[in-house]
């Protein structure tokens, strides 16, 4: 079972589809129906690089209640191959091992559980190369 | 009497002459015995029996989240009701955390437009209430691409923090030095939720939160209000009070996710606001003799201090270190003890940075009042700096 405000979002966090800028090649991720850079509105729909590297991050020693017993983690702004910019969890490594310019990978992983009915909520993590 | 001060009086009031006239607030702290109403109206009756008006035309309230706090949404008609001021009109501005600059400056426009004469401008919150905090404060980040993955607000500023660490070479201990500063300039404010000092061993060794950031570099959870009466610089002078002129007011908005701004280590909002506010007011960053800043996080401080101009680019931190921002030091910043110290009741403080601008420019500031206060600064932000409002205020 799983929520519209969920369902909506599956393209980006199962798929990382993001909508290039047919003017201007600027990828925005999720999808935006104005370009930021150049205010066109033709897009096409592509996958993002899957590869990137850590720009800056921080371990969450005092989470919130959702993530309370995964502390402490690492969450990172990355920079993908392609230039597309995203926050996402570094994961299956030492906090103490990541840096900034470490080179991650993303994958598929339960993210958290929404709602009173605690459905599972999938997206993307990243993880050490 | 209303309609008559209702009248437009836009020709006279070229160029936007607006004066504060009185200011207001409850301390900032824990208020249990207060309520979200309780603490405003405190406010307001103080600013306006401090004006010494008999009446104002119009008020906003600034509120980051009377919903999730207490459950209470339509907050401006709730405190125009309680204030005893039905009917006049009264709106609530949310712009997150920039909240109370946001509705002084529609406060602002209101008065200068020659809408209204006397308009109250205020600004509250109740977060002590058994609300989840951290929850709702982190409505003020993108939900979906960055609080869905786990990030916090202490979180965000701490990957700011840790990019101008890496790139400026900014310590660890420069940021422990805004704490100490801001709790040393809070234990001279009456009003401050913190009035006790803070050394750089324990702001050092206090429980980490977000790596580089610990407990003692986050601003409190806070119950609060403020208010002031703006009107004509005209009506001012009728007044025979003491008052302030606003020289500038300006905004601008940044991307609601940090990983879509170019610089992880600039708040474009800041700066881009600083230059509209400069080039109003035609000063530059080193006529500006002190300022409030948004000091939400002490590497809020250092980043924002560079942003508007005071400091070369990398140089927050060594300039906080050197004391150049201390009481006695080159630009005093948020003598009023900021965010960190005096309390961060989120919508209330931005209206409480523009109170420590007047008591200063009045000299009204008691035992943190700085020598030669002539042209103040207060700069407001919300989330990771997708707003952000800049007020210069000047002595009259
Ligand atoms: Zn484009």
């Amino acid at each position: 079972m799983i929520s519209p405000k969920y369902h909506r979002e599956i393209p980006q966090r199962y798929r990382l589809e993001a909508g290039k800028c047919k003017q201007c090649g600027t990828i925005s991720f999720p999808p935006r129906l104005i370009c930021p850079k150049c205010k066109s509105k033709n897009f096409e729909t592509v996958q993002l690089s899957r590869e990137g590297k850590i720009l800056t991050f921080t371990i969450i020693r005092v989470g919130p209640d959702k993530f309370s017993k995964e502390t402490p983690y690492v969450v990172a702004i990355i920079e993908l191959n392609d230039g597309a910019r995203l926050t996402a969890q570094v994961t299956d490594c030492d906090v103490n091992k990541v840096e900034i310019g470490t080179k991650v990978k993303l994958v598929f992983r339960k993210i958290q559980d929404e709602g009173k009915w605690g459905l599972h909520c999938y997206g993307y993590k990243a993880i050490l190369i | 009497m209303l309609n008559e001060m209702n009248s437009p009086k836009a020709n006279r009031l070229a160029g936007g002459d607006v004066a504060v006239i009185g200011v207001g607030m409850t301390k900032f702290g824990e208020l249990w015995n207060k309520s979200l109403r309780d603490i405003f109206v405190e406010a307001a009756m103080k600013a306006i029996e401090n004006s010494g008006v008999d009446h104002i035309d119009s008020m906003y309230v600034g509120t980051m989240s009377g919903g999730l706090f207490v459950g209470q949404e339509h907050v401006g008609a709730v405190m125009a009701d309680y204030l005893g001021s039905v009917p006049i009109p009264a709106t609530r501005v949310e712009s997150a955390c920039a909240s109370g600059g946001a509705a002084f400056r529609s406060a602002f426009f209101e008065v200068a437009s020659g809408y209204s004469e006397i308009v109250l401008a205020g600004g509250v919150e109740k977060m002590t209430d058994g609300a989840d905090v951290t929850d709702a404060l982190a409505t003020a980040a993108d939900q979906e691409y960055e609080v869905y993955h786990g990030i916090t607000f202490p979180g965000l500023y701490a990957m700011m923090a840790r990019a101008h660490m890496h790139q400026y070479k900014t310590t660890r201990e420069q940021l422990a030095h805004v704490a100490v500063k801001n709790h040393k300039n809070g234990s001279l404010n009456p009003n401050a939720q913190f009035r006790s000092q803070a050394t750089l061993e324990q702001v050092m060794n206090s429980t980490m939160v977000a790596d580089p950031l610990r407990l003692l570099d986050c601003s409190p959870v806070s119950d609060g209000g403020a208010a002031v009466i703006l009107c004509s610089l005209e009506y001012a002078k009728k007044l025979k009070r003491p008052f302030v002129k606003v020289k500038a007011s300006a905004q601008a908005s940044g991307t609601i996710a940090l990983h879509s701004r170019e610089s992880l280590t600039s708040l474009d909002c800041v700066s881009v606001a600083a230059k509209k506010a400069f080039k109003q007011s035609n000063i530059k960053p080193y006529d500006i003799n002190f300022a409030e800043v948004h000091d939400c996080f002490t590497i809020a401080e250092i980043i924002v201090t560079e942003d508007l101009g005071f400091f070369e680019k990398g140089k927050g931190g060594i300039s906080v270190e050197q004391g150049l921002t201390s009481l006695n030091g080159k630009i005093p910043i948020n003598t009023s003890g900021g965010l960190k110290a005096k309390g961060h009741p989120v919508g209330a403080t931005g209206i409480a940075q523009i109170i420590e601008c007047y008591e200063q420019l009045t000299g009204n500031a008691g035992e943190r009042q700085i020598k030669n206060a002539k042209l103040g600064l207060a700069q407001n932000m919300g989330g990771s700096g997708a707003s952000c409002t800049i007020h210069i205020l000047e002595a009259i």
